[in-house]
């Protein structure tokens, strides 16, 4: 291994090396020092999200085990981004005094499954995706369950554990049905020789893609999601919204224009039908939910659901579509968990009626909620907007005009239950609202820039351009 | 940089100023003076525009400024104006600036309501400047979503409830919207070529008629639930009444007419051929909003809801007269839009003042206001004889012109539709004399009435703007038919060349 492989690794050695010193101060680091366990982690992973950006050359590893392209460098430093932001946004939350002892385990945890994630981004062979997987899930269950004594986040810990068991074993039946009609796992090979005729491949696909569709939580694959996100602490939760989503999001693309070109009619109508089902399952239940964790979980499932229409066409500008619209995501949704996780800090509310004038008593939270929720519903001048309409114009481009048609009026029932947060925010009275109280600088920090990334990433052409440039279709 | 982009720039920063300033006072101060400037820049616009026609410029439209903007999709930051659009922008200027002057009391969450306001108008002003689909688009929805906080947080009577039903349907109505445009978009190049968002680039296509036939209702109900469609007109007066005197103001004198223009210059002009052959359908439908809205207006008992139903009766007159498809009738589409613009502008400015000095907007609990607050009262006779469409005011131009049109069509069925429509000016009559005989005719029946003040100044300064511009029109229209005759005549003659009429 030469001095240029290292470099093209850069991204999972740079995660391992922070991994390393955050464990060595956690075992040498005197009570004192612990103190600064929060800034000694977060300034090491900016370096870490910094170095990311620096150019680096394609090419592949272990004989095309590992491969890195331009489309998977911006796949990571995406993802990198918004592990930042949600470093930031969790010092609040570790600096309580029943997280004192624990610190640098979050932090380890959380860099481990980003480790995770890295690699299997990275995958060209099923094994390596299938190691990637496991190394992105458990330390997710662990952390879901890091408020160990609280048991909701106890339950959400084993719930997330037993269901990824169960998709693993589902995706990795279905890799094993692949590897038994094609003789290979290399991803490159399989899509040279899968001919698309025989039931068996066709089933290896579909179980390959339920496997996908627990992570991303896809109905009726779904169910996981509301209890595991209700009962995770906050930025856990949005930890597995965000992130860990927008991984699987990711390389279901990936395998899906490398891997399975040929079956492209198949997965078509599978998707067609999934997405209609994810947008409005997802949008009607999340009309009926009163904690915001759960609201948000049910909305980021039908988010998932417009995430496919980028999906379904396999062109291009879809790829380039979601994975814009996985980072407008990010920042959207990473504001409004910013203000869930700010004010269930100050006050331990996490319910929408809790909510109630809270434009009286905090209106700058309020106002990024606001936006959080315009841009989660599309609605201009923020980010959401873009990103949906580039969606709904890559399906349209291939003719699915009836999925659109759906989908918009989707956005509108969607729309419905955004406005009602903003409702209760700025129209709804309340005789006990959530006191005022002033963040934190970190928080401040976070949500600042959680707000620049909603305008920014709209406005300004070049980002999705960067991204359509280097993505790639069928 | 563009006069066009103005109209964008100077709103926000108004709103900048606006959230710089601490204290009340300073708030309407700025958003007076920012508007006002606005205002004098429409001024200009026009001036520069009719000079540029007179000195021979036969440019469709004028003032193009193009910024290529995401390369994917083609879209581009582009703006122009033809005589109709300047015309629209004139109408949202006044309207602006007296709905700022009408909301001069307001004193709850003040800043936001002037930001709201505001970013309202942006919408509007980019929606008219736009000549590219999805900024079109974009400015449509920045228009659509700041009504929602308007009427819920600053609204009256089932606010919350009028707030959600109007921003969902209108928001349903963009959903529509969204995918016409797409639909229009990916068939804009038949032949080949690159696609394209730009209206004045697909106008010189032909789409193909199966996907005119799908796009084309899709578009033209889009716009028309904004415009008071028949059947998709319910939020109209549900939100008209809830919502706060300037909200009521821009709302029915200026965002009910994107609805118009934007079936006009999206759906017709694109998609000529599909318009002509489903024209009938929806002149139904319209000539439906015309009387339905017309009756609904007779019946009811809130000086709001009149108002707001003839706002139903009036914009649907608008559709009717566009999906004539001839040139009298179309300019009377237009003229209408301003004088509709206008004088329900003024008329609900008038009710917000009366509502705020007798505390109620039951007709049947006033009466005799005529002695008490004349200056008042007689603005309303005004604007109500502006409705009802008498000589010498705004409204009788519009109507006149849009039936002329409408009766050139030799055929039965355009003939008996139009006198159907003809009807609405009868009972228009009767819902306006009812009202001003109740309210300002008479013995005061509440002795609370006798010590009303008349307008003060700002209500003055709204009220006049409002009332010289209906006169102005009525008394000279040649000047805004001229205005926005050159500009027809392109569109027209696409138009034409697939119906022979």
């Amino acid at each position: 291994m030469s001095l240029g492989n290292f470099a093209l690794m850069r991204h999972e050695l740079l995660l391992t090396g922070a991994a390393l010193l955050i464990l060595i101060a956690e075992i040498f680091g005197t009570q004192e020092k612990r103190r600064s366990a929060n800034l000694f982690a977060i300034i090491l992973f900016s370096v870490v999200t910094i170095a990311g950006f620096l150019p680096s050359p394609s090419g592949s590893l272990f004989g095309g085990m590992y491969e890195v392209d331009s489309v998977r460098l911006i796949m990571k430093n995406i993802l990198n981004a918004g592990v930042l932001l949600i470093l930031i946004q969790s010092v609040t939350w570790l600096k309580k005094e029943e997280n004192h002892d624990k610190i640098n385990e979050y932090y380890l945890l959380v860099i481990s499954t980003l480790i995770g994630m890295d690699f299997m981004i990275s995958a060209g062979h099923f094994v390596m995706f299938y190691l990637g997987l496991e190394l992105a899930t458990i330390p997710i269950a662990a952390l879901a369950a890091y408020d160990r004594f609280n048991n909701k986040s106890a339950e959400a810990g084993i719930k997330l554990i037993l269901i990824s068991s169960l998709s693993s074993g589902t995706l990795l039946y279905g890799i094993s049905m692949i590897y038994g009609t094609t003789g290979s796992l290399y991803f490159r090979e399989i899509g040279q020789v899968f001919t698309g005729q025989s039931g068996l491949e066709v089933l290896g696909f579909i179980l390959f893609f339920a496997g996908m569709a627990f992570k991303i939580s896809i109905v009726p694959f779904h169910l996981w999601t509301a209890d595991v996100y209700e009962g995770s602490p906050v930025n856990v939760t949005s930890y597995l919204s965000v992130i860990s989503k927008g991984a699987a999001l990711f390389i279901f693309i990936i395998i899906l224009f490398t891997v399975f070109p040929v079956l492209v009619k198949t997965w078509n109508k599978t998707i067609y039908v999934t997405s209609i089902l994810t947008m409005t399952i997802g949008n009607l239940f999340a009309i009926r939910q009163h904690n915001l964790k759960r609201f948000l979980a049910f909305s980021s499932i039908s988010q998932a659901g417009y995430i496919l229409l980028g999906v379904i066409g396999g062109s291009q500008t879809g790829m380039a579509s979601v994975v814009y619209y996985v980072l407008v995501y990010i920042f959207s949704n990473l504001a409004a968990f910013g203000v869930v996780a700010a004010i269930s800090n100050s006050s331990g509310k996490e319910n929408i009626e809790d909510y109630n004038g809270l434009y009286r008593t905090n209106p700058g939270l309020s106002l990024v909620m606001m936006l959080a929720m315009f841009s989660l519903a599309g609605i201009p001048p923020v980010a959401g907007f873009f990103g949906k309409f580039f969606l709904f114009a890559a399906a349209a481009e291939k003719g699915f005009y009836l999925l659109v048609t759906i989908a918009v009026l989707n956005t509108i029932i969607s729309l419905y239950y955004y406005l009602l947060i903003v409702k209760a925010m700025f129209i709804n009275k309340s005789d006990s609202p959530v006191g005022r109280f002033t963040s934190d600088f970190p928080t401040k920090l976070a949500l600042g820039l959680c707000v620049a990334g909603i305008f920014l990433t709209g406005f300004i052409s070049i980002i999705f351009e960067a991204i359509k440039g280097i993505s790639f279709g069928i | 940089m563009n006069i066009l982009s103005f109209f964008v720039l100077i709103p926000l920063l108004t709103i900048a100023g606006i959230a710089a300033v601490r204290e009340m006072r300073q708030v309407k101060i700025v958003a007076s003076i920012g508007m006002g400037i606005q205002f004098i820049l429409a001024a200009v616009l026009i001036f520069l525009y009719i000079t540029a026609r007179q000195a021979g410029s036969t440019a469709e439209m004028l003032f193009i400024r193009d910024y290529l903007w995401f390369k994917t999709f083609n879209i581009h930051y582009a703006v122009g104006v033809d005589g109709i659009s300047v015309a629209m922008i004139g109408l949202t200027s006044v309207v602006v600036f007296a709905g700022v002057f009408a909301s001069w009391e307001m004193e709850f969450l003040t800043k936001e309501f002037f930001i709201s306001l505001i970013l309202l108008a942006t919408g509007v002003f980019g929606f008219f400047i736009s000549i590219d689909l999805f900024t079109m688009f974009l400015f449509y929805e920045l228009a659509v979503i700041p009504m929602y906080l308007l009427i819920g947080i600053w609204g009256s009577g089932p606010k919350e409830y009028s707030a959600m039903k109007l921003t969902l349907m209108l928001m349903g109505a963009s959903a529509l919207l969204l995918v016409g445009i797409l639909g229009i978009h990916f068939n804009s190049a038949p032949n080949g070529g690159p696609l394209s968002f730009n209206i004045l680039e697909i106008s010189k296509t032909r789409i193909p008629m199966t996907a005119q036939r799908i796009f084309f209702p899709m578009t033209f109900v889009g716009f028309g639930v904004l415009g008071a469609l028949f059947p998709f007109h319910t939020w109209s007066p549900d939100g008209h009444s809830s919502a706060p005197t300037a909200v009521s103001m821009l709302h029915a004198g200026v965002l009910m007419k994107l609805g118009g223009y934007g079936a006009f210059r999206v759906a017709i002009f694109l998609m000529p051929e599909a318009a002509h052959e489903l024209s009938w359908i929806f002149l139904i439908l319209t000539s439906i909003s015309v009387v339905y809205g017309a009756f609904g207006a007779v019946v009811q008992k809130d000086l709001k809801y009149i108002n707001a139903y003839s706002s139903v009766s009036h914009c649907g007159l608008v559709l009717f007269a566009i999906l004539m498809m001839n040139q009298t009738a179309m300019n009377g589409a237009i003229i209408q839009m301003i004088s509709h613009g206008l004088m329900t502008a003024l008329f609900f400015a008038l009710i917000g003042m009366l509502y705020g000095r007798t505390h109620t907007r039951m007709i049947n609990e006033m009466g005799g206001l005529m002695k008490v607050i004349p200056f008042l009262s007689v603005a309303y006779v005004i604007a109500g004889l502006a409705s009802l469409g008498l000589p010498g005011l705004s409204g009788f131009v519009a109507e006149m012109t849009i039936f002329v049109g409408a009766f050139q069509h030799p055929d039965v069925f355009h003939r008996v539709i139009t006198i159907v429509a003809i009807s609405s000016i009868v009972i228009t009559a009767v819902y306006i004399l009812r009202v001003i005989a109740i309210l300002l005719l008479g013995p005061t029946t509440n002795e609370h009435f006798d010590h009303l003040t008349d307008a003060k100044w700002y209500e003055k300064v709204s009220t006049v703007t409002l009332i010289s511009f209906v006169a102005f029109i009525g008394l000279a229209p040649f000047w805004l038919s001229s205005l926005i005759g050159g500009s027809l005549y392109p569109i027209l003659s696409k138009i034409l060349a697939f119906n022979p009429f």
